[in-house]
């Protein structure tokens, strides 16, 4: 098969490192190959982070480019539309509501620009949106977002059985949140 | 078992399964995470180094001490590290000794995107380079034994997307080399009779690996399609796979130096048009120009810049995959210093008394941002101090009242040292302020030899910066406290004006450091809150206004309290019981 691409978008410190850990895990037990790419240093210090996640039979580059990605997995709206143009014509959108002003914005040199989820279903993205931070505390704990996230992703994918997502979700978490993540998790899946 | 492993990993697994048993490192991203995983092995005793040049040395003494040894580093890096390098490549070793190096093309978090395969041929030195984590195991465990085949240290080089993507890898058994007995030998102290020796040496080296690298398994060619040969290092392989398919053919260069001549030349002359594709320096291309083969190159490609799939195809001409957008700008996300960063303090404190920055390598170059905006300068490791001191000899007492170098403690131990010994020995009236946060932040909280803790966080000796200091000429040494914005701009007014050399020691630990304790988030008396903004003043990830009121935001406020002294109305406080 060719391969299926999948960005993962955020904040430096919103866990999107440990989502990306956790779903290269997933895939490289369906049999397929893998890459994941990321990368580390001063953009994790509250800037843009995006990962990297292709798999198929054969992947050769690390990387996706624009217009290549057939899911975009976004924990912050803004996010998402500045990753907008590396979706895919008829790939999907999911994304955090939950809006993280950038330095410019606080500073009041930027304007955080408003009803991003409506303007990007105009520009023709499949986009699904939701609360998942709520989703995330009422589980337990903020942190647990990347995980209420991930349990909405492997809803895309219906062939990979749940219990791969779970072992390799055991795999990732520490022992003590375990609970808390398997709770984030499912709330997504079901949402 | 099939794992899905980190390139930087994968080269710690090759460390591991080739016998390692040494490594000595300083860190640096792309490169950290190498000496980072191969000390979860017991195996290797890995340890920080003061810098890069101290790594190598250390590591080249335990080669000679007869352990297979190793260091990481960053491209920059290798520029400190230069120094033993060219002449271990005359000295040559006693067990392997291999060197990994990681550039940053893209310059992700780097100052420059320097082409770290020019020292592999300046030095003389063998350099494999991986495309994969696969190959990064495999690479760096022939890099043992081509380093010991020919007595010369062996590059391993990575790259960010190399070092920084995952894929699948199969692990090995270690292999355990017992230690090589170290016999004195007269002809290891490189001085002019022995040195000539070793030159000829090191030139007999390179034409015998050289006639190696026709053949050697790190070079391969893919024929395919025939209309378009793709000759490729790192990377860039993996982008021409992506872009060609089997429509073209590829000669995939793992060994980078020495290069071989026939292998380029038998596989120009089975293909039509001949393309080479690497990132920055055209060093493949211009090996194929010596031989005398037509090429396309850096006439197609940048020469800045990290390359993509996408870019390939826009530089060949080729479609690019169509793209959906939206009309709004949308604004930047630059990184930003932590919530309760006590660089704020500093930065806050030098942009009030308008003040000339010199800054150094760290998180603190975020100073330079909005709103604090208080950095002029940086360059390399170290000349926050050397800088400073040679723009105050030039300006003299109009600059010394207000100029300062602003340096991280990890940075400071790694190349500050010898510039504030310039500062004292010289003596310009300079002031130098030493971010003392107790880790190395930046590459991700590193122990360092000011913090007491070693690489496995065990205890270890601790550098006195005050005495240090105080030792190589200074008299006014002062610890100001960043979270007390007057305490802090006392000392800088006080420093500032003294008619000597001063230190102020910035003293805090870095709130991302696991074990801080942290306060409980601060709130707003919106009764209180004029909407101001005073607050913003310091850039505060945490705080922003709306509705005219100021907001804290409890998920990254960890209470330091800087803000409270920003504000005249008492409107931000500790919760109120």
């Amino acid at each position: 098969m060719a391969c299926t691409n999948i960005m993962i978008v955020g904040v430096g410190g919103q866990g999107t490192l440990l989502a990306s850990k956790m779903l290269g895990r997933v895939l490289l037990d369906q049999g397929w190959d893998v890459k994941v790419s990321e990368v580390h240093g001063m953009s994790q210090r509250g800037g843009s982070v995006v990962t990297y996640v292709r798999f198929g039979d054969r992947v050769f580059s690390p990387v996706i480019d624009r217009g290549e990605a057939d899911v975009i997995l976004s924990f912050e709206q803004l996010e998402a539309a500045r990753w907008l143009e590396y979706l895919k014509p008829g790939g999907k959108i999911v994304t955090n509501l939950q809006k993280i002003e950038p330095m410019p914005v606080i500073t009041g040199s930027a304007a955080y620009p408003d009803a991003l989820v409506d303007k990007m279903r105009a520009a023709g993205a499949d986009v699904e949106a939701g609360d998942y931070l709520a989703l995330a505390v009422k589980a337990g704990s903020a942190k647990a977002v990347n995980m209420v996230l991930m349990g909405r992703l492997s809803a895309l994918f219906p062939e990979i059985p749940e219990e791969d997502w779970l072992s390799a979700l055991e795999a990732v978490v520490p022992a003590r949140f375990l609970e808390m993540n398997r709770a984030a998790f499912a709330a997504g899946r079901n949402a | 078992m099939k794992e899905l492993m980190l390139g930087n990993k994968a080269v710690a697994r090759g460390l591991y399964e080739a016998g390692c048993r040494f490594i000595s490192s300083y860190p640096g991203t792309p490169s950290t995470e190498i000496t980072e995983e191969a000390a979860a092995y017991d195996e290797i005793y890995c340890e920080w180094a003061p810098n890069e040049k101290v790594a190598l040395e250390a590591a080249h003494g335990a080669s000679l001490g007869g352990a297979r040894a190793a260091c990481a580093m960053k491209h920059v890096g290798l520029n400190v590290a230069a120094d033993p390098l060219f002449s271990i490549s005359y000295q040559g070793l006693n067990a392997g000794l291999v060197i990994c190096v990681a550039d940053d093309p893209g310059m992700h978090s780097s100052q420059n995107e320097q082409d770290s395969r020019h020292y592999a041929a300046a030095a003389k030195v063998p350099m494999l380079e991986p495309s994969d984590s696969a190959e990064a195991v495999a690479f760096t465990k022939a890099a043992f034994e081509l380093s010991e085949r020919y007595s010369t240290p062996v590059f391993v080089k990575m790259c960010t997307r190399v070092a920084h993507s995952q894929s699948v890898v199969e692990p090995g058994e270690r292999a355990e080399v017992p230690l090589v007995p170290y016999v004195k030998d007269p002809t290891k102290v490189m001085m002019t009779a022995n040195s000539r020796a070793a030159h000829v040496r090191v030139e007999n080296r390179t034409r015998e690996m050289t006639v190696w690298a026709e053949t050697c398994p790190y070079n391969r060619v893919e024929m395919g399609g025939r209309a378009i040969g793709v000759i490729c290092d790192s990377t860039c392989y993996q982008y021409a796979r992506e872009v060609f398919g089997d429509g073209a053919s590829y000669l995939k260069i793992g060994l980078v130096y020495p290069l071989p001549e026939k292998l380029f030349l038998d596989f120009a002359a089975a293909v039509d048009r001949v393309i080479v594709l690497e990132e920055l320096d055209p060093i493949l291309e211009d090996h194929c120009r010596k031989l005398g083969i037509a090429v396309e190159g850096k006439s197609l490609f940048p020469l800045c810049g990290e390359f993509s799939q996408d870019l390939v195809r826009a530089c060949l001409g080729l479609p690019v995959p169509s793209s959906a957008s939206i009309d709004d700008p949308i604004p930047p996300r630059p990184p930003v210093m932590c919530a309760g960063c006590p660089h704020r303090g500093v930065f806050y404190t030098l942009k009030k008394h308008d003040c000339m920055v010199y800054g150094d390598i760290g998180c603190y170059t975020l100073g330079a941002l909005a709103p604090l905006n208080s950095m002029d300068l940086n360059v390399c490791m170290g000349a926050s101090c050397s800088g400073l001191h040679g723009f105050n000899k030039a300006i003299g007492s109009e600059a010394e009242r207000r100029s300062v170098g602003v340096i991280g403690d990890s940075t400071f131990i790694h190349s500050g040292i010898t510039g504030i010994i310039d500062i004292a020995y010289n003596m310009t009236n300079s002031t130098v302020i030493i971010l003392d946060n107790s880790i190395t932040g930046m590459t991700g909280h590193q122990q360092n030899p000011t913090t007491g803790k070693n690489l496995r966080g065990d205890p270890a000796g601790k550098v006195d910066l005050e005495a240090l200091c105080r030792a190589v000429g200074f008299r006014r040494v002062r610890v100001a406290d960043p979270y007390d914005l007057a305490a802090m701009d006392e000392a800088v007014t006080e420093e500032l004006a003294a008619e000597e050399p001063s230190v102020i020691i910035s003293r805090r630990p870095c709130v991302m450091i696991r074990g801080t304790v942290h306060k409980p988030p601060l709130t707003v008396d919106e009764d209180r809150c004029t909407g101001c903004r005073s607050c913003m003043k310091i850039g505060c990830p945490a705080i922003s206004v709306a509705d005219r009121k100021a907001r804290i935001d409890a998920t990254q406020c960890i209470g330091c309290g800087v803000c409270t002294q920003m504000c005249r109305f008492g409107a931000l406080a500790e919760e109120r019981s």
